[in-house]
């Protein structure tokens, strides 16, 4: 098992090298940089000497092979660059943003596998019945909502309406104020998990392993425990790795409605004070903790079917 | 859920956003941008204006017609960029093989490691915000998945028959890839493309709610959203209606992505039992 893990990891460093590389490129080659952005938006003028000093300084004046060494051999040993706002390092930002935002992603996903997946389940076992029809239609309305505007809608109804929950904000970081961002985040997942279970269920009861287990003679519940279920959280786990994907692009738009102090908000913020390094150190954990998820998706696979090895 | 009642469905609710979008001018009541009218300011919706009038006292239901033209314009622009890049490379890397589908492949995980709203995110900070930054960044940043499954399809096709028989007709690469893999594939890519539109209708809603998209005054159903955030006590038909344009809109594609699917791919899992 540690084998599997030490490969796994190995296999992300590649990939992780490749995003650094784009992320990077991304905000070096392409026109316009931070100096020139604080002069064309026209509220500041500045010397000429000035904005030379700065090139200097941040070293935006050296060729670009040579800052992207830099960059990289900066990245490798945990130094993300210092913030152009707040004179921060940058891993010292995210770092505080980390957390609360681990916290809205791990409950939005959790609302949707405890909904979701029993959802799909129950739906499979009876296709065709009203609740597998109800189930279906509210999944696919689900997947057709924007999340932000659902969250709009819960703090409408819940915070500014019912007055039951705080309408926005972290607050003391208690339960309270997650609910209503966990929700709207959620919503999207759940829907997805619940039409991927449904499928994968209905996959499963075709094969023929379990016409032999029902011929048999085994109850029917027993196949469903011992072969159904487990067969079918094969995909279901791979739906819920891919989704987390997903899950944090959403989570930057949701945080930013309740102004949840996460790395998303943090991003957005960043981008519109055009603080370079901040951005990129915001992305590139994004990315990572995706990657990471997927690895431990990997692993899941091995303790669900005994018939996935790796070499 | 029955996949012809879901065509049907989907197929009315894209009807009606796409006539919404071409005939916007004829039956908007007010101009989206100019019709601003103080006296009419912050109405709730009435047999007047059906959806109410905002902060400036233009009408919602105006400004939500005229939306429908950059949900729909970024939904198709982008989708066919999408399917055109994943699909040309797609293709080519399960024909071609060798050192050409390793990086493809390669460039495809670095897609997919990159969730693609953070990917558009990143592009339109660069770019600027505006409509052809947003055909950019969410026509480029969405080709993964037409690109596996073309890759895929090719891979299981290319020993076939008919791809040997045009082999030794003489054709072309490119010939054969286009003329005799592509139609081949077209079904479950038209599928992906029509429930990647939905997609790209709740990024452009998204950025532009940030403020990266279409920037107020023009009316994008994103755009209004992020006005209307403000308003949510004193005026929630605001935030309502645009809302549900996007959400029956992207209903509207997915049920149509799925009765696509049960039609053009035999292969699906979800017809069966449904």
């Amino acid at each position: 098992m540690l084998l599997v893990l030490g490969r796994r990891v190995a296999n992300i460093v590649p990939t992780l090298a490749a995003v650094i590389a784009v992320i990077f490129l991304l905000f070096s080659v392409l026109p316009g940089s931070f100096i020139s952005a604080m002069n064309e938006d026209g509220r500041t003028t500045m010397d000429p000497a000035v904005m030379d000093r700065m090139r200097k300084e941040m070293g935006l004046d050296d060729p670009l092979p040579q800052r992207f060494v830099k960059y990289l051999a900066n990245t490798a040993i945990g130094d993300l660059g210092t913030s152009f706002r707040t004179k921060e390092p940058v891993t010292k930002l995210v770092g505080n943003r980390l957390w609360p935002s681990l916290k809205l992603v791990l409950a939005a996903m959790a609302v949707a596998i405890a909904i979701g997946v029993p959802l799909g389940f129950i739906a499979a076992l009876k296709p065709g019945s009203a609740i597998d029809t109800i189930s279906m239609v509210g999944a696919i309305s689900g997947l057709s909502l924007s999340q932000f505007w659902l969250g709009l809608m819960l703090m409408y109804l819940f915070a500014l309406k019912l007055q039951w929950l705080p309408s926005f904000g972290y607050g003391d970081g208690g339960l309270r104020y997650l609910i209503l961002p966990a929700l709207a985040l959620g919503v999207g997942p759940m829907a997805l998990l619940a039409r991927t279970t449904r499928a994968a269920v209905l996959e499963v009861l075709n094969a023929d392993f379990v016409r032999t287990a029902r011929s048999k003679g085994m109850s029917e519940s027993r196949v469903v425990e011992w072969h159904v279920l487990r067969n079918a959280l094969v995909l279901v786990v791979t739906t819920i790795g891919l989704q987390f994907g997903s899950l944090m692009g959403a989570a930057v738009v949701v945080e930013k409605l309740f102004s949840w102090p996460g790395i998303g908000s943090l991003l957005v913020d960043s981008v519109f004070q055009r603080d370079i390094p901040t951005v990129q150190g915001c992305i590139l954990l994004i990315v990572t903790f995706f990657l990471a998820i997927n690895t431990l998706v990997d692993m899941a696979y091995v303790a669900i079917d005994p018939r996935i090895r790796y070499r | 859920m029955n996949g012809g009642l879901s065509l049907w469905i989907g197929g009315g609710l894209v009807a009606v956003a796409l006539f919404a979008a071409a005939a916007a001018p004829l039956i908007a009541i007010t101009d989206p941008v100019m019709g601003a009218n103080l006296m009419n300011a912050e109405l709730p919706p009435s047999l007047e204006f059906p959806f109410g009038t905002d902060a400036q006292g233009r009408d919602i239901y105006s400004r939500i017609v005229y939306g429908a033209r950059v949900s729909l314009t970024v939904g198709i622009v982008s989708q066919i960029c999408n399917s055109i890049i994943g699909v040309s490379l797609g293709l080519s890397a399960g024909y071609w093989g060798g050192w050409w589908d390793d990086l493809v492949s390669g460039l495809t995980n670095l897609m997919l490691a990159i969730p693609s709203l953070i990917f558009a995110l990143a592009i339109m900070a660069i770019l600027g915000p505006g409509l052809v930054s947003l055909l950019i960044a969410l026509g480029l940043t969405n080709w993964s998945y037409s690109c596996r499954l073309a890759r895929a399809q090719v891979l299981s096709l290319k020993s076939q028959g008919y791809v040997q028989a045009a082999r030794i007709l003489g054709y072309g690469d490119l010939r054969i890839m286009f003329t005799q893999l592509l139609p081949n594939i077209l079904g479950p890519l038209i599928v992906i493309a029509t429930l990647g539109m939905g997609g790209a209708i709740l990024a452009e809603a998204a950025l532009s709610f940030l403020g990266l998209g279409i920037r107020p005054p023009f009316p994008s159903w994103g755009s209004m959203l992020s006005e209307a955030r403000d308003q949510i006590t004193t005026a929630p038909w605001l935030s309502v209606f645009p809302g549900l344009a996007i959400f029956f809109t992207v209903l509207g594609l997915n049920l149509l992505g799925d009765g696509l699917r049960d039609i053009l791919d035999p292969q699906s899992t979800t017809r069966r039992g449904a």
